[in-house]
């Protein structure tokens, strides 16, 4: 077997080995470069199995050569590289980006420990969206979780420690929820592989332990997918993490989440019970109205920017659970685009207030008035990642919240309402996002304040090539668009 | 006896829900880290019960011997790694303890609140 073979696999393998090396690493900012390294090369990673994928569809690699349903199979098909890219992208990224605020935060004794961390989350979360196994997804799941309230933990302040103590309490509750669902479908089917798992729910004859098996797994992953009204952990966590921790988190540690329920749900659940597909819409499309139009009103609020924008975060789940929730293949690819948007959105937003953060060294809103004369980059970069997340024409924002109108559209005088709510939503968007447009442009600079300058060169560039990629997949969404599509194509049992 | 015979599953619902009530209702971290024990606790027990076959011994072949019914052995190795991650968990969350308790002198959730308020 060549190289190429082993790329599913590689793309775990890489991070997870090199995270004991990079504990080693002593000397100033090698561990950063290691991981930095290390996450580019994971990304590359990614875009070589996304070509894979595009000439070959969707690939199976048994892991240690035990075929499945037996061993662990790594089943990638353009869904799973859709969040790969996700996945990497923002970890490269946030690390490039976050070098200096990281070296403030972090101090040289503690990072190579903290970067090894990284590199964990890293591994696990590619694990998370590549693998083929009920049981291997928990582990996942549990170093993915472990290792980022290491991540949250290092935040400089002290509520990072209570953030972190209750994500740990809420994100095992999640976890072990997820694991008690996977006993009960291992009780009644005899199989953790999911493709199989699928398959054989269809034979099972008594099926109440499968349908709490549902209720439990679904409950589990919206923990960890920060669903309202079980979001509480999620804003104080990225509130008061290490900024480029931040980033990277709000990008993809949920998106990975909800990545798992949607496969769960569409793959194993939803074409072999019977009741299955009016239950999730009952569940989740209040829950998702709720979550967006609570989400909003909550960050309008919000004078914390970083707390405002975790609300927010709350905000677009709902979105992405809404289109989930309706079931069809135009709600479907405009929640699976979401999924990518949001992380791209979210990822430049978090970044424009981390380069405020640096120079002023506040987060709260009062301290960035009049920042906008010394920082217009920064703050132009803001504006349209504002923009974006309203879903102004020509950012990728639009692109998703078109999809997602228009598939609540098919549903008649209900869908209206919907539509209103979504757009509701998104004028309360307008609002939070105004908030701080109007403080950093149209304020003074009080007098007492220190001089401001733009943040350095290196921190700019990522920042604005994220900004870019915001309105380049706005004009251009052909890729996002095709992975989502073929993905909802799949996941909906439909030839593409 | 029908309640009897689910006689293990009863023990892990009740252990779940008193897990699960300690994280709820306590306000000392400490607690709370020991209702979440007892919450995964419960879930080691269900995947243990659910191995047993009737008649069936230890999952070991010996001199060759295939005849005899061996109980499943996967939901063990599988319930062995789940009980790793709960000992890295605990771990985990007990250390996180210890630093909020060096930082705020304290470890009752009121107390803690109550001095960010005032920060």
């Amino acid at each position: 077997m060549s190289i190429e073979d082993h790329l599913p696999a590689l793309q775990i393998v890489v991070p997870l080995l090199l995270a004991p090396v990079v504990t080693l690493l002593r000397v100033r900012s090698l561990p950063w470069a290691a991981s930095t390294a290390t996450s580019a090369l994971t990304f590359v990673l990614a875009i070589a199995l996304a070509g894979q994928v595009a000439t070959d569809g969707a690939l199976s690699y048994a892991v240690g050569g035990w075929q499945p349903p037996y061993g662990i199979e790594l089943a990638i098909d353009q869904f799973s590289v859709l969040l790969l890219l996700i996945i990497s992208g923002a970890s490269t990224v946030a690390l490039v980006f976050g070098k200096a605020s990281l070296d403030r935060e972090i101090g040289e004794e503690r990072a190579p420990l903290f970067f090894a961390a990284w590199l964990l989350v890293l591994a696990a979360l590619c694990g998370m969206v590549t693998t083929g196994d009920a049981f291997n997804l928990f582990v996942f799941l549990e170093i993915s979780s472990l290792a980022s309230y290491v991540l949250i933990a290092a935040g400089p302040d002290r509520r990072a420690l209570m953030a972190t103590h209750r994500y740990i309490i809420l994100g095992t509750l999640g976890a072990t929820f997820y694991l008690i669902g996977v006993g009960l479908i291992y009780m009644m089917t005899g199989t953790l592989n999911l493709a199989d798992m699928a398959l054989r729910i269809g034979e099972v004859s008594e099926l109440r332990p499968v349908l709490v098996a549902a209720g439990f797994i679904t409950m589990g992953l919206a923990l960890k997918a920060a669903m309202f009204p079980v979001h509480a952990w999620m804003p104080n966590a990225y509130a008061f993490a290490p900024h480029a921790v931040s980033v990277f988190l709000a990008a993809c540690a949920t998106k990975a989440a909800l990545y798992v329920l949607i496969r769960f749900d569409f793959v194993v659940f939803l074409p072999h019970l019977a009741e299955h597909a009016a239950q999730v819409s009952a569940f989740f499309i209040p829950l998702a109205v709720v979550a967006f139009l609570v989400g909003s009103t909550v960050a309008v609020f919000e004078r914390n920017l970083k707390r405002m924008l975790g609300y927010s975060s709350v905000a677009q789940i709902g979105y992405i659970l809404l289109g989930v929730a309706l079931l069809t293949p135009l709600a479907l690819t405009g929640a699976i685009v979401h999924l990518f948007n949001h992380a791209l959105i979210k990822g430049a937003l978090f970044m424009a207030v981390v380069c405020i953060a640096h120079r002023t060294g506040s987060v709260q809103l009062p301290a960035i008035a009049g920042c906008a004369r010394a920082m217009p980059l920064t703050m132009a970069a803001f504006v349209v990642a504002g923009l974006s997340m309203i879903g102004v024409p020509l950012t990728v924002g639009f692109v998703s919240k078109w999809y997602l109108i228009q598939a609540c559209l098919e549903f008649g005088v209900p869908g209206y309402f919907l539509a209103a709510a979504l757009l509701l939503s998104s004028l309360l968007a307008v609002v939070y996002v105004w908030k701080v447009v109007e403080a950093a442009y149209f304020k003074p600079r009080p007098e007492e304040a220190p001089e401001l300058c733009e943040a350095p060169p290196m921190i700019l560039a990522s920042l604005w090539l994220v900004t870019l990629a915001n309105l380049w997949f706005g004009i251009d969404s052909s890729l996002p668009l095709g992975l989502a599509r073929a993905a909802s194509m799949t996941l909906l049992g439909e030839a593409p | 006896m029908a309640i009897l015979a689910y006689f293990n599953y009863w023990v892990f619902a009740v252990l779940l829900v008193i897990g699960l009530y300690a994280v709820i209702a306590k306000t000392n971290l400490v607690k709370q880290l020991i209702g979440l024990s007892i919450f995964q606790g419960a879930v080691f027990l269900l995947y243990i019960s659910m191995n047993k076959v009737e008649g069936g011994t230890a999952p070991i072949f010996l001199n060759g011997n295939t005849e005899r019914i061996f109980s499943n052995p996967l939901p063990q190795v599988l319930i062995l790694t789940a009980i790793v991650v709960g000992i890295a968990t605990t771990a985990l969350g007990l250390a996180v303890v210890v630093r909020i308790r060096e930082e705020y002198g304290s470890v009752e959730e009121d107390d803690i609140k109550a001095q960010d308020v005032g920060s």
